[in-house]
């Protein structure tokens, strides 16, 4: 039976915030789609967010929803977390959200490997404060507070993640949901803290500021600025330079950090 | 052994405030290590895992508040301890759990500030930044112990405001409390008076409104996870959780916030008089500089000098009534504290300018000295 989308939205608070164009839709429903896959039950998904576009999110969203402060998302989703282990907990956060404001919550989120799955909403400019350059804008594209092109090299969002520990990192684009939706559904089922890099084209701040055209020119760039990870091999090094590999990028067991607290809470009692 | 015995201890101020955390049932602790308040962290670190309680090192104290904020929203009674410089980076989710509506402790060990300052000197220098630290008209309760049995029962206190409040409570403390040791008989848990959060029933079909308030305009809150999926958020929201733009609905709200608490002062505020029925002069002091303030009193009775303490135990909300009463003879007002100036403030706007004011202060890292304040009490 295919499912329905409305057993997971909040229809009284439809319409949404997002513009025309923007991909942040499509990222939900692939949200949408692996939590049905997964069969979670609503009442135990806790879905938590910070500021921004993609923040908005959790509102539309009929789980236990939590919108919190700039960048902060994952510092409240680790109490939630921590507290209890049964709930499945779901952070959605945009590149500005995550990787500037939020920056050292992500790091140490990784680093801990709790059982959560952050998905970034990347379109490479603060959308909600009126097109601002973010940490992922590219060097040389324009924001509202970069008008004559970033000058600063931008953030990788999966080589951060890897760094900082992130058991499952992975980047999947709007343009093609089938392939989200398998990295969405990998990165929920992984045991640890899992990173999706999702890349979302805003028309309205990104696309009109940098000349990129309509949705579907941004998402033509995104193509050719991109290529598959299981193709990286067959690729020639030129043929990859500048370009970023979409797909799961990188993949360990590592002990979930409430396993480990549980070990420890276990062998405390032993020792009584 | 005997019975009493075992339960007689000697602690500190960090050590007897994390007891009576674990007393009042408080089984998420996240933090952030900052003198002088640490051993708050480490007390728990060894304790909560033994009763399967959790406690993370966060890496930040805007991570603290957050982490905790979130387990309280998972169903967790949970606590957060730090002294000033981490205080001024809570700020914000300070005020987010206000607008939230969500109960947890934070623990401020006052050092002297501004910045890093003085990070092992006693002050009591946050009376104003806990008053008025983070942004937008709120609620505030805070709660300043004096001695190490104090500290004890005012951190189940203050869980208990948190829990009955939904909102969160600062236990603000100054280093010499923190710091200072004591003689503490650790009552039997039966004998602790200890409040839960009112949880809604579980009923499948009917509606939730996490923001409806009760009787006593606090509204009742589900845990994450327990059956009742609901939308919260820090912009200014109605009944149902979810953000409005409603102007007279965000004016109910944001009045009702205060209003909470002004309504149910009279649980909340606890404080001491001393020698106050007959004192022309009423020192108000709270915290470590109370006790100094005491034996100023003594000395000053000794020479023939009508003097007396007032000692808000609760600094927010005002006993106002209470300093009212006990200053109503008095002629003159000394307000000692470990700043240049704060809780002075309050008390001007409580009594008015009808009594002569003035202030003891000192912020060099030192307590202030009974023999100071005597000087203020008989005008030398």
């Amino acid at each position: 039976m295919p499912m329905d989308y409305f057993e997971y939205l909040r229809k009284d608070k439809m319409p949404h915030i997002w513009c025309p164009g923007c991909g942040h839709g499509t990222i939900v429903k692939s949200i949408l789609r692996a939590i049905d896959k997964l069969q979670w039950k609503k009442d135990d998904v806790v879905v938590v967010s910070g500021i921004g576009c993609s923040s908005r999110t959790p509102g539309y969203l009929d789980f236990n929803t939590l919108h919190t402060t700039h960048g902060r998302a994952l510092a409240f989703a680790t109490g939630i977390k921590v507290a209890n282990p049964k709930l499945h907990v779901v952070v959605v956060a945009g590149d500005g959200d995550s990787m500037a404001i939020g920056g050292n919550h992500f790091i140490h989120t990784c680093r801990r490997n709790l059982d959560i799955t952050l998905v970034v909403y990347n379109n490479n400019i603060y959308g909600m404060t009126g097109g601002q350059a973010s940490p992922t804008t590219f060097k040389g594209s324009r924001g509202t507070t970069a008008p004559y092109g970033a000058i600063e090299d931008p953030f990788d969002v999966c080589e951060m993640a890897k760094a900082a520990g992130a058991s499952f990192v992975a980047r999947a684009l709007d343009l093609d949901a089938v392939a989200m939706d398998r990295v969405i559904v990998a990165a929920m089922e992984n045991k640890g803290f899992s990173v999706v890099d999702a890349w979302s084209q805003c028309t309205t701040y990104f696309g009109r500021q940098n000349k990129w055209g309509s949705a579907s020119d941004m998402m033509d760039r995104y193509k050719e600025m991109t290529y598959n990870v299981k193709a990286a091999d067959k690729l020639a090094p030129e043929q990859k330079a500048g370009k970023f590999p979409v797909g799961v990028l990188h993949q360990v067991q590592r002990t979930e950090w409430c396993e480990q607290y549980d070990k420890l809470i276990d062998s405390l009692k032993a020792r009584d | 052994m005997s019975e009493h015995a075992k339960r007689v201890r000697f602690l500190s101020g960090n050590e007897a405030c994390s007891l009576g955390a674990l007393a009042a049932g408080c089984r998420f602790f996240g933090g952030y290590p900052i003198s002088p308040s640490s051993e708050i962290a480490e007390f728990l670190s060894g304790h909560l895992p033994k009763i399967g309680g959790k406690f993370i090192q966060m890496e930040d104290e805007i991570a603290s508040i957050g982490a905790i904020l979130g387990a309280s929203l998972a169903g967790a009674k949970s606590m957060t301890a730090t002294s000033g410089p981490g205080l001024s980076l809570m700020q914000e989710n300070l005020g987010f759990g206000m607008m939230a509506e969500i109960p947890c402790v934070v623990v401020d060990v006052m050092r002297g500030g501004p910045s890093t300052g003085n990070p092992t000197g006693p002050s009591q220098s946050d009376v104003m930044a806990l008053r008025w630290g983070t942004h937008g008209d709120h609620p505030v309760v805070v709660v300043c112990p004096a001695s190490i049995k104090e500290v004890y029962y005012g951190t189940i206190d203050c869980f208990n405001y948190a829990e009955m409040m939904r909102t969160p409570v600062v236990l603000a403390m100054d280093e010499i409390t923190a710091h200072m040791r004591e003689k503490i008989e650790i009552p039997a848990p039966e004998e602790l008076h200890i409040e839960y959060r009112k949880k809604p029933a579980f009923k499948p079909g009917e509606s939730y409104f996490p923001y409806q308030p009760g009787p006593d305009l606090v509204p009742v809150m589900a845990d994450y996870g327990q059956g009742i999926r609901y939308h919260v958020t820090g912009l200014n929201h109605d009944k149902t959780g979810f953000p409005t733009g409603n102007p007279e609905v965000m004016e109910e709200g944001n009045r009702r916030l205060l209003e909470k608490i002004e309504r149910n002062k009279e649980k909340l505020i606890k404080y001491e008089e001393y020698k106050t029925s007959d004192a022309d002069v009423l020192v108000v002091a709270y915290g470590s500089t109370a006790r100094s303030a005491k034996r100023a009193v003594d000395d000053a009775r000794e020479r023939g000098v009508k003097a007396g303490l007032f000692r808000p135990v609760t600094l927010y909300p005002i006993p106002d009534k209470a300093l009212e009463a006990a200053a109503s003879k008095a002629k003159r007002v000394i307000v000692p504290e470990m700043n240049l100036g704060q809780y002075i403030m309050i008390v001007e706007r409580v009594l008015g300018h009808n009594v002569k004011l003035s202030g003891v202060n000192l912020v060099n890292g030192e307590p202030i000295q009974p023999s100071k304040i005597l000087s203020a009490i008989v005008g030398e």
